[in-house]
């Protein structure tokens, strides 16, 4: 049973928000002081360490590499996920025959096949794409598939009715019935392009932030990792957010 | 069969015997990859001469050890969570981002802290794996039809008995479903890790045969880690089904 | 005090809704119920049918008035001596339909010979023999009900209180379960209170019908059928149930039109 949430202001949520905020800060601050400087950088130490190392603009070839990298991932994954989901959706058996092939993929840990990536790709900025892409491009085929599935026969029938050209049938029919899910697999398939496109830097690379994370582990170095760490974090939920807002507004129209 | 099934397992085998005969043929460099059936004998050997026990052991004693602190954890914080409303509220939009965050990136920060032993990556498991338990948690209390609850109060049922005999079972499908991917994904946080940089366990022989030019190692050893992971998952998934078929789902 | 079975005195029922100003659902409301009487409630839908059985049965707290059965006040806790079957499926979807019939009087700890026997006669009553073993996401919606009123019936509570309880079946079959409730009233000189929306149903099966108002609901009139104590589904052909359904109908039109009114008004932002 769904507790009825009290419908609370924007204040009341604002407080509740700021309080849990607090506490995140206040448990990381806590273990700055029981870990010592070498163990856990302090909140507002990583956060000047991250504005410094911004401004002093050493970060920016490394975040050049995997903001590249990502970019022609997710666009590769996007523009293959939506391709083979439109076509497993619409042709229902080739769908029912790839479904649980996708879906076992999607649960079993990609990251062993990277050797085999980097075997054929060489170490490089080809297989950073690749594996990017590899994680990105199932739940974006996953979603698309289903989006394509479950649009309405009645919805056809009814333009057919009203004799609808085929491209107009694709623009005002088809395409606005399956954007909401089409979006929610696109919203997915970037955080885990991005994960697939750290995971590789972390592995082979000689460049990027996941090459920079593992670099500064040998060097123990708390602060840079701290401070990129947040960094990452902060990008992945405010990336997340911005599409979530569109997520949820596509859906209620939809 | 179904049809859909006949096909699938025919594609697949098509699949293989296409990477077969490229490797065979050499269109496909023996230091790419080996054939399939070599990748089969080669694992068969390892096996065999036992040598894949010490890193399976750790990689699977990690993995349990994750998924129990995440089933547990997860559980506990569902249900707790869907107590207290405000916390509810707060909490609702943070699950949602929660896979948004690539939770890999804080393995650095973890051997730093705790250093290059087992504790890092089991907690990385646990970090992949909990959220999906809390959700599910969650999603399941959500869905207990209020009728179930009221039919409690006519029988008189305290708090207890309405928790064991009605609430869980009825909340049972999608705790289920938050167990099923939680060991998926503290599998993917295990190996994961343990690839990346570590000091054992089966994705850290992956790394180190990689290193080492030795392909038929490597590749006996992700067709093991796959299939391992793959059967636990399917069996999982046909524990599901026949549970539900109790329940007279089809 | 009354001696009634049930009584209620200026009950009414307000939901507070967070966010918006509270709906008053129902009453006020003054209603006795005699033993071993058979009564029924009808009314336009969202009018507080459902409330009001809430309320009888403890499982809401009235807002204003007084809830007595038997002589005791009813204070958020179910009467032993009372059995409810909801309008919504209330089947435990993890039990088979013979362990959800005994499910109450396993609670109850009720010895296994006992339990087995009543457990047998209910599943005879309501036509479920063949499926005893069957869950209930085997049955259709009808036969899920007819599992919750079993699991009601086998307590033998004293007053019984349902709720649309034939909503999901067809109209022969409704009639027939009629007859059914109507011999197990009978049987156990049990209090009955029945909601339906269907006319015919209450005014064939209940010494009495109240007719409740749009919402909030209050009664309008209580209409006496008059009928003997050992009638059956046949009675539908008598002149005098043309009058009482004829009575009702009239009660009822102009509220249903408000209710409906009221709905179509309401999905306009
Ligand atoms: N828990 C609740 N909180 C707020 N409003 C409620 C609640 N339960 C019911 N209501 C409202 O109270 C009114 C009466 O509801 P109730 O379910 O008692 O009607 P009903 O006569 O049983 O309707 P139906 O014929 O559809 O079964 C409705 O407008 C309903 O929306
Ligand atoms: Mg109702």
């Amino acid at each position: 049973m769904k507790t009825a949430l009290p419908q609370a202001g924007l204040g009341a949520r604002a407080f509740d928000f700021a309080v849990f905020a607090g506490l995140v800060l206040a448990v990381w601050q806590l273990a700055h002081v029981v870990g010592g400087e070498v163990a856990m950088t302090s909140p507002l130490g990583t956060l000047v360490f991250t504005a410094r190392s911004i401004a002093s603009g050493e970060l920016w070839p490394h975040f050049e590499a995997t903001l590249g990298a990502f970019a022609i991932a997710y666009v590769l994954a996007a523009s293959m996920g939506v391709l083979a989901g439109a076509v497993l959706g619409y042709h229902r058996l080739s769908g029912e025959v790839a479904e649980p092939v996708l879906v076992a993929v999607y649960s079993i840990p990609k990251v062993t096949l990277y050797p085999i990536i980097l075997l054929f790709f060489g170490i490089g900025i080809g297989a950073e794409v690749a594996f990017g892409a590899l994680h990105g491009v199932i739940p974006i085929t996953l979603f698309t598939m289903n989006g394509v599935r479950n649009i309405k026969p009645v919805y056809i029938k009814a333009a057919r009715t009203m004799r609808i050209r085929p491209y107009d049938l694709l623009r005002t029919v088809l395409l606005p019935a399956t954007l909401p899910e089409v979006f929610t697999g696109l919203r997915v398939g970037f955080s885990l392009t991005l994960i697939g496109t750290l995971l590789s830097e972390m592995f082979g690379s000689r460049r990027g932030i996941g090459f920079m994370l593992m670099q500064a582990i040998g060097l123990h170095h708390m602060d840079i990792i701290m401070s990129l760490t947040f960094l990452l974090v902060m990008f992945a939920l405010m990336a997340n957010a911005a599409m979530l807002v569109i997520d949820h507004r596509l859906h209620r129209r939809a | 069969m179904k049809l859909a099934t006949k096909l699938r397992v025919a594609v697949l085998m098509g699949a293989v015997g296409l990477v077969e005969t490229l490797c065979q043929t050499g269109a496909i460099a023996r230091f790419t990859m080996i054939p399939p059936s070599e990748m089969a004998s080669s694992l068969w050997r390892l096996l065999y001469a036992g040598k894949l026990q010490t890193d399976m052991t750790r990689t699977l004693l990690a993995v349990c050890a994750a998924l129990t602190a995440a089933i547990v954890v997860g559980f506990v914080a569902g249900a707790v969570v869907h107590a207290i409303p405000r916390v509810r509220r707060t909490i609702d939009p943070l699950l949602s981002a929660y896979y948004s965050v690539p939770v890999f990136v804080f393995y650095p920060m973890f051997i730093v802290l705790f250093g290059l032993n087992d504790i890092p990556k089991i907690i990385i498991g646990f970090l992949y794996a909990v959220a999906a338990m809390t959700i599910n948690t969650l999603n399941g209390l959500d869905r207990v039809a209020p009728v179930l609850l009221k039919t409690a109060r006519v029988f008189r049922m305290g708090r207890a008995a309405t928790g064991f005999r009605v609430v869980l079972p009825a909340a049972a499908p999608y705790l289920f479903t938050g167990v099923k991917l939680a060991v998926a994904y503290s599998f993917i946080g295990v190996v994961g890790s343990e690839f990346i940089l570590s000091s054992g366990g089966l994705g850290y022989q992956i790394g180190f045969a990689y290193h080492n030019f030795d392909n038929r190692t490597m590749y006996a050893l992700i067709l093991f880690i796959l299939g391992l992971v793959m059967i636990v998952n399917m069996s999982l998934h046909a524990w599901e089904k026949m549970l539900m078929a109790r329940r007279g789902y089809q | 005090m009354s001696d009634a079975h049930v009584a209620l005195k200026g009950v009414t029922r307000v939901y507070q809704r967070a966010g918006q100003e509270p709906l008053e659902a129902l009453g006020p409301i003054d209603l006795d119920l005699s033993a071993g009487e058979f009564f029924a409630v009808v009314g336009p839908s969202g009018c507080g049918k459902s409330t009001l059985l809430d309320v009888i049965a403890g499982l809401s707290q009235a807002s204003a008035g007084t809830v007595s059965i038997e002589g005791k006040p009813v204070r958020g806790v179910v009467p032993e001596s009372v059995g409810v079957v909801f309008q919504d499926d209330a089947s435990f979807p993890w039990l088979t339909v013979e362990d959800n019939i005994a499910f109450g009087l396993n609670r109850q700890g009720m010895d296994a010979a006992e339990t087995n026997r009543r457990v047998a006669q209910a599943l005879a009553l309501m036509g479920l023999n063949d499926f005893a073993r069957a869950y209930p996401a085997q049955l259709s919606g009808g036969m899920r009900q007819r599992v919750c009123i079993a699991r009601t019936l086998v307590l033998q509570p004293r007053l019984i209180l349902l709720d649309e309880p034939f909503g999901a079946l067809d109209q022969q079959t409704r009639l027939l379960m009629g007859d059914e409730l109507l011999n197990l009233w009978r049987k156990t000189g049990a209090t009955i209170l029945l909601i339906t929306h269907a006319l015919d149903e209450a005014a064939m099966l209940s010494d009495r019908v109240g007719v409740m108002s749009a919402r909030p609901g209050r009664f309008l009139e209580i209409v006496e059928t008059g009928w003997p104590r050992g009638r059956d589904s046949t009675i539908v052909a008598s002149p005098d149930f043309g009058r009482v359904t004829g009575r009702l109908w009239s009660l009822l039109r102009a509220e249903s039109l408000k209710a409906m009114q009221y709905q179509t008004g309401a999905a306009r932002p």
